[in-house]
């Protein structure tokens, strides 16, 4: 038999409200945003329909036609404004995630014993505490975000994970790309040093 | 009041008991709520709670791991207040009034919403007459007081655009058309909005 639920089974009254998909704002609010251009090729491909009731020459001089013209030069002028800001913006953060380095180093803790650490993550707009976690449930292994002195923050994983935790984060993490993951093996580097200090 | 961007915290499980509580008091705010209760907080679904530093210490509820509905703020005597997104779902459920189109872009920047935005012809304040609470003309039917919450829509949208509590009676605001009427609102685009609650 069936389950049947006690009471009455009502119907959903939600109201199901599409949201931009580029500055995700109801899409009649995209003229505040400052991306109305991408806001605008978002909405048209996505809903022709509303772009039209939206963006349709007679709507928007029925938009603007409560406004002084006095209220529209303003208007327009911050909109100028926070798109050019948006666009600035846009540009730092590109310019940031191609100069920007994650680093997966091995370190020998004792004879035998690694831990693997990567630091950079963040710059790519990852959250380094979920992502601590994500490794250390993929390697079955202890992972946590560390202070490090130079006053940034890193992952330490338990184990030598380091050929693994790159494929792993350029399949998981799809905004770094290859060319900016680079390895430091800290066991050689210690060697290096100290040979050097030695030779001298 | 959340005009920086947020950081997510953890989110933390409710008691029932204090699932009870707030149900309760998500009522007594806002009774035209009551037919929807049942999907505004399902029984079988668990709230939960989040952190946020906004002007003031705010704590936000969330179901379903990752929809938000109201917030509350760490203040005495600030109502309980739904996010806007709750808003977009169930409108006919709060009270609102309306701004004129030129004041959308001064609040969505995080403005204090100022009476004359609310007196002039693209604005709408509430119209006190017999019959249900919302007109059918989307107006008010009762002046809404001071420390009341409040949903603001915009001249030529369908969406609500911010809510907060009246600093100011809906009365006075006629009376005197001028001054503030709702200061530190939740609205679109600001830090709450775009917060991360996955
Ligand atoms: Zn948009």
């Amino acid at each position: 038999m069936a389950d049947v639920e006690s009471g009455e089974v009502l119907e959903p009254q939600s109201r199901h409200v599409v949201y931009c998909g580029v500055c995700t704002m109801p899409p009649e609010y995209c003229e505040y945003g400052g991306t109305v251009k991408k806001c605008q090729e978002w909405l048209e491909k996505n809903h022709p329909d509303m772009y039209i009731r939206i963006w349709s020459p007679e709507a928007l001089a029925a938009a603007t036609a409560s406004l002084s013209i006095e209220a529209q030069k303003r208007a327009a002028k911050d909109a100028q404004k926070k798109a050019a800001k948006a666009e600035a913006a846009e540009k730092k953060e590109a310019d940031k995630i191609a100069h920007s380095i994650v680093t997966i180093k091995r370190i020998e803790r004792n004879k035998r014993k690694y831990v693997t650490s990567v630091s950079g993550l963040e710059a790519f707009g990852y959250e380094l505490k979920k992502v601590a976690k994500d490794f250390g449930k993929k390697f079955a292994t202890g992972s946590s975000v560390t202070k490090v002195p130079s006053g940034g923050e890193e992952i330490v994983v338990q184990g030598d994970v380091s050929d693994e935790i790159e494929e792993f984060i350029l399949e998981k993490y799809k905004d770094v790309p290859e060319d900016n993951i680079e390895f430091v093996d800290d066991k050689k580097a210690k060697k290096a040093a100290a040979a050097a200090a030695g030779g001298s | 009041m959340f005009k920086k961007d947020l950081t997510p915290s953890p989110k933390q499980k409710l008691k029932s008991s204090i699932q009870r509580s707030l149900r309760q008091n998500l009522l007594s705010t806002y009774p035209l709520l009551t037919p929807y209760i049942d999907e505004v907080l399902p029984k079988k679904s668990s709230l939960l709670s989040m952190k946020l530093q906004g002007v003031e210490r705010a704590t936000l509820y969330i179901i379903d791991d990752s929809t938000p509905l109201f917030y509350e703020v760490d203040k005495a005597d600030v109502p309980l207040l739904p996010h806007l997104k709750l808003v977009h779902r169930f409108p006919q459920a709060f009270p609102t009034i309306r701004i004129d189109r030129g004041a959308i872009r001064f609040v969505l920047s995080g403005a204090t919403l100022m009476a004359p935005g609310l007196t002039s012809a693209g604005g709408r304040l509430p119209d006190p007459k017999e019959g249900p609470e919302r007109a059918e003309d989307g107006h008010w039917t009762r002046e809404l007081k001071k420390g009341e919450p409040v949903v603001v829509m915009a001249e030529g949208k369908e969406e609500a655009c911010a809510v907060g509590m009246l600093v100011a009676g809906t009365e006075e605001v006629k009376k005197n058309g001028k001054g503030p009427v709702v200061e530190d609102a939740h609205y679109l685009g600001d830090g709450l909005w775009k917060l991360n609650t996955e």
